[in-house]
Order: C-alpha cells, then structure tokens, then sequence
C-alpha cells in the first residue's frame, strides 16, 4: 500500500503546491522503485546503484542547487521533503543523495571555480558521476581539525598523502571531494578542498565489512597514497575548517529532515500492525500501552515536523544558523530513534524480520545518531552556544 | 500534431472518506484530490506521441472548482504543454452537460486526437468522452489499451473478456485510454519547477442545462458474520451444498 505520510497539525497547509508536488513525486518514486527492492538489498548489504539513473532523471541529485549547471534549482523546504521522503524508504538511499548533493556538489559549487563547477555539477547532477566526501579519518572523527591527511605543494601541482575513512559512496565513487591540510599539521586553517578522480595512481578505496546498520549504503576506507592532482584540483575558494563544516551543515539540515521521514515510516507500520494484530481477542491497538506508544510517536514527529519545516523556511530566507541545525539535528534523530525502537516492540516477534521495516530503520538511525556530527557533539554546540563557553 | 487530454480531479482513492451530511455528496472532511488514475494514462500516451514525432502540441483541459488548476499543474509538470481551466462550482453528474462546456474548447482548435480517461475513478460514468465524440462529429473509440498511428489513420486495441478487438479509426478522433497502455511518468522536479511558468487558461465553464443529479450516496450494508458450518472432511458436503444452493457461487 503507498504510504499516506503523517499530518496531524495540517503542516500540508504550510507548504506550497509545488513542495507538496514535489514531496508526493520522490514518494510515489520511493514506492514503486525502492520498497521492491529494499529489504533484499538489506539483507545483501548492496547499495541498490541501478536506481541512481531514476533518482537522476527526477532530479534529486543536488536539487536545490540552479538550474543553469542542470540541477533542479528547488528552495530548501522542498529539499528537505526529497531527504524525508528518500529517508522514509531508507537511510542509506538517503545517505547516497545527501552525500552527492550535499557534500560533494555543494562545495564544488560554493568553493569551486566557473570551470569546476561547469564541468562537474551537470555530471553529477545527472547521476553520470559519484562523489564521495573525504573528511573523517580514523582518529579523527569529532575532532576534523585534527587531521594527518596533507597536500603538499608540487611544481605541477598538489601531491595528497592520508587515509579517510567512514566514507560513503567511498568505493563506488568516481571524485572524491577530500580535505587535506596544506601547512602545517597544527595549522586548522591551511585546510583545503581537492576534487580527486578516483582513477588517480595512488588512489584506493576498499568497503568496511561488517556493518550491522546502513548496509544498503556503501562505506569505504580511502587510502591516499602520493596521489598527484593538477594546480586545478584545488576548491580555489574553500579555506579552513570552516569550508568543510559549511558543507555538514547543509547534509545535516537533509538529515533533520530525513529522520522524520524514518520515523513517519516507522509510525505507520506501527499503526497498521496495532490495528490488526488480535492478542487476547482484540487488536493490541486498543490496549492502553500500545495507545500510549502511539501517542508518543505522533507528538514526537509533529513537533519535529513543526520545527524542521521552520528550520527550512529559515534557511530559505538565509537567515539558518548552524546550531539550529544542530538541534534539529540532534532532536529529530533522537525521536526517530525512540520511535523506531518502540515500532519494533509493538510489533512484536514480526518486529525483528526484515519484511518489516522499523528495525531495519533502527538499526539505520544508530548510525545516523553517530554522524554528522555526533548527539553528542551537537549538544556541546548547543551548549558553547547557550554559554558561550566551549565544552570541546 | 496537436492532441487534447481532457482529465478530472478526483478525491485520491488511498484516503478513506465518509458520505457528507446532505448524504449526495462525499465529506470533503480531509479528503485530498488526485488526477483520476485513466486519465494519468491518457496524459501518458499524449506525450509519448509527441516524443515520438518529435514536436506538436499537447493541451490539458479539466472543468471543475479551484482545485482542479493544482491537476492541471501536475499535468504540465509531467510535460504537458498548456492547460485550460474551465471554471465551475462543483463537476456535475450530468455528463452531457461537461461534453457540451468541453466542445467550444475542442471544436475548430485542429486536434487530430482527443484523449479522456477510460472512466473517471469517482463517478465511474465512462460518458464524457463519447459524448463529446458525437457533439463534435468525430469517431470515437473507448477503453484503447494500445495504439497506433499512420498517417491520417490509427488503430486502437481493446481489451475485452477473453478476446482482442483491433479497431481501425480516421483522424480526428477521440479516444477513452484503459490503464496498462504506458504507465504514467512521474513528474520530474524540474517538471514541477518547469510548469509553475506555463499557461493555465482559466475560463468560465458554459454548462448549460444540467438534467442529472445525484438523489443519494449510500454505502454498502455492512457484511454480516461468517458461519462455521463444521469442521474436517465432513462439513464439506455441507459446505458445497450451501455454497451452491445459498451462496450461488458453484
């Protein structure tokens, strides 16, 4: 059956006809294309890639970027409804297009050069292209100033030693968009962007094996290894740690939207599987616990719904801080969280199969919890900036 | 060439929904509206005709409330051309009534096809597209499941009980399109971004007379209980016996 979504405070009434059009379109995509395929891609650990031309064709990849480099050129509510819609399938689907457009179009187009971005954006948009982001390292996650990965200067160019890992998209990619200092190891502000073709000598990415959560998304270790790159491979206007953590507050403002998405696919089945599944001569849904269970999930998702619907209309008047996004961040993936968590209870022993979807998104969310900036960490930003005092 | 689709809003048949109080109408009590289902199909086979000539126009045209432009909308965001809007309070069951508003649209514009949907998926009436193919004068050919055109011709499949009828038919034509010809597309974000800067006509819908009107909207009686009639090899005498005799389903 097509998912219907979750409304309770009419927020329908808030969007304009063509963000609901666009919502209901990358729905109805994620129900004929990605349902089918999911719980087997799961289960496989395979990012399902053969639905990268269809997202394409849509128009998800980069969005919200103009219209002149072939993007779709949405405003950032509509946006954020193609991240709850792709996340209510999965959040490794979810993860692809954030990273594509997020991480890897964005900064080319805010830190690149005419060229770069005339060149890259419209192959990337069109899905001819995979890009990964090269931030986190293995000792450096929290902590990206920290990072060993450097790019000297040679007489041609740029020479990239490092190693990056938690990469999505990593191993299937073809650019890399990676972050290298270019002083002095202790110097955060001599980062820089490089986009990086995955084909350069020096270059390697190999898969993380073993993960028990977003196995429909790749997630690679990247080995840099004297890879030389061109004078022109440099973001000219990226400068700093500052430049990289722009391009996290644009993919974690897709994940506040994502997790509701999570959640309201979550919900739903809950709802559906209360109402039906007879315990004691009657439907579990008219015992007060799971009544309660309910009520929990749709206020949660409401007021998550309420305050990433103004996060976006404050990032479409240019006026989002980051530590909004961090506490839209932090809030809704902890909601999606409890809510998936308690779904999989309500549904009982069904809860732990794959043709159900809340532990798969369960199991997601544990990771979507760990990036991006962890719970953690958005709460010391929140705290720095409550008290002005930095706990990090 | 130049095609017409001619669709319908209709309430969105996932959403439950209620009959309203004056008991004629649906509750439109958190109903939500969606192109009905045949006419997404009949958009579909539109445009693919135009991909395949590689030019040409396709006009939407809907009658209806306000509503009715966010269909339109969808329409042009999934590749339609232009939309006409013809403006009225509510659609009437008279289906003749929307032939006769449809046909000063239709008439002397140089369509070479009219499509509808095969029937609308509220009223189920499947009248306004013949209706409008005899009020113009032209052949019509209803539940087309596949098509071919040649030059001034076409030839139209339906899809009956058991059995293909292929049809043959000049142009111009009408034609009612049945699900399962092309699927529709989606409409693409750029669509969607794409139609916001095409042309709704928006004009007053000269209905006319209206002759037909719903009296009463009833749903259907409540199912009563199932009946156990035994249990193991031994109730299945009973059980053909009743099947047969009371049920009248053997």
């Amino acid at each position: 059956m097509a998912f219907s979504g979750v409304d309770f405070y009419q927020l329908d009434t808030l969007l304009s006809e063509e963000e609901r059009a666009v919502r209901d379109t990358v729905r109805a995509w994620v129900d004929d294309q990605l349902m089918p395929l999911i719980a087997d891609c799961y289960i496989e650990g395979r990012f399902p890639k053969e639905l990268i031309p269809g997202l394409a064709e849509l128009g998800v990849l980069g969005a919200n970027l103009p219209e002149e480099y072939g993007c779709a050129g949405l405003n950032n509510v509509a946006y954020g409804l193609i991240m709850q819609e792709l996340e209510r399938g999965d959040s490794g689907i979810r993860s692809f297009a954030s990273v594509q457009g997020a991480l890897v179009m964005y900064p080319i187009h805010a830190f690149g050069s005419d060229q770069q971005k005339t060149h890259w954006l419209p192959r990337l948009a069109a899905g001819k292209e995979i890009g990964c982001f090269g931030l986190t390292e293995p000792d450096y996650g929290s902590n990206p100033g920290g990072m060993i990965t450097t790019a000297k200067e040679t007489r041609d160019g740029w020479a990239l030693n490092g190693t990056k890992m938690w990469i999505t998209n990593g191993s299937q990619a073809s650019v890399a968009v990676i972050w290298a200092k270019t002083g002095a190891l202790d110097d955060v502000s001599s980062i820089r962007g490089f986009i990086v073709p995955t084909s350069s000598k020096g270059y390697s990415a190999k898969d993380q094996k073993g993960k028990l959560s977003l196995r429909a998304s790749d997630t690679s270790e990247i080995h840099l290894d004297n890879v030389q790159l061109p004078r022109d491979a440099l973001l000219p206007k990226s400068g700093g740690i500052k430049s990289p953590l722009s391009c996290l507050t644009q993919a974690r403002y897709g994940i506040a939207w994502g997790a509701i998405g999570a959640a309201m696919a979550c919900y739903e089945e809950a709802v559906g599987y209360a109402k039906t599944r007879v315990m004691f001569a009657k439907p579990i849904g008219a015992t007060q616990i799971q009544q309660v269970r309910l009520a929990e999930m749709l206020t949660e998702i409401t007021k998550a719904q309420c305050l990433t619907l103004q996060l976006g209309r404050l990032k479409d008047a240019k006026t989002m801080t980051p530590q909004q996004v961090s506490l839209a961040k932090r809030n809704n993936v902890t909601i999606a969280c409890d809510i998936a968590r308690e779904a999989r209870r309500l549904l009982g022993a069904n809860g732990i199969l794959v043709e159900y979807h809340s532990m798969r998104h369960l199991a997601n969310l544990e990771s979507v919890y760990t990036y991006e900036g962890t719970h953690d960490m958005h709460s010391l930003i929140l705290g720095e900036e409550i008290t002005g005092l930095s706990a990090y | 060439m130049k095609i017409a689709v001619c669709i319908k809003r209709v309430p969105d048949t996932e959403v439950r929904f209620a009959i309203g109080t004056d008991r004629k109408s649906i509750d439109p009590t958190g109903l939500k509206f969606d192109l009905s289902d045949f006419d997404g199909y009949a958009i579909e086979v539109a445009l693919r005709l135009k991909e395949q000539q590689g030019g040409g126009e396709v006009v939407a045209l809907s009658l209806g409330p306000d509503g009715t432009q966010e269909i339109l909308r969808k329409a042009l965001s999934m590749g339609i051309d232009r939309a006409v809007h013809l403006q009225a309070d509510a659609i009437p069951f008279d289906a003749l009534s929307i032939a006769r508003a449809l046909v000063p649209e239709l008439e002397g514009q140089g369509f070479e096809l009219i499509l509808f949907g095969r029937n609308a998926t509220d009223t189920g009436n499947a009248c306004v597209g013949p209706m409008t193919a005899e009020l113009l004068g032209m052949p019509c050919v209803t539940a087309v499941s596949h098509l071919e055109l040649s030059e001034a011709r076409g030839i139209a499949q339906r899809e009956l009980e058991g059995v293909t009828e292929t049809v043959s038919f000049p142009l111009p034509a009408v034609l009612t399109i049945d699900e399962g010809i092309a699927r529709p597309r989606l409409p693409s974000l750029k669509g969607i971004m794409a139609a916001k800067k095409k042309p709704i006509d928006v004009r007053p819908a000269q209905l006319g007379e209206i002759r037909l009107s719903v009296q009463t909207l009833e749903l259907p009686p409540e199912r009563a209980g199932g009946r156990i009639v035994g249990e193991g090899p031994e109730a299945v005498p009973e059980l053909v016996r009743l099947l047969r005799d009371e049920a009248k389903v053997l």
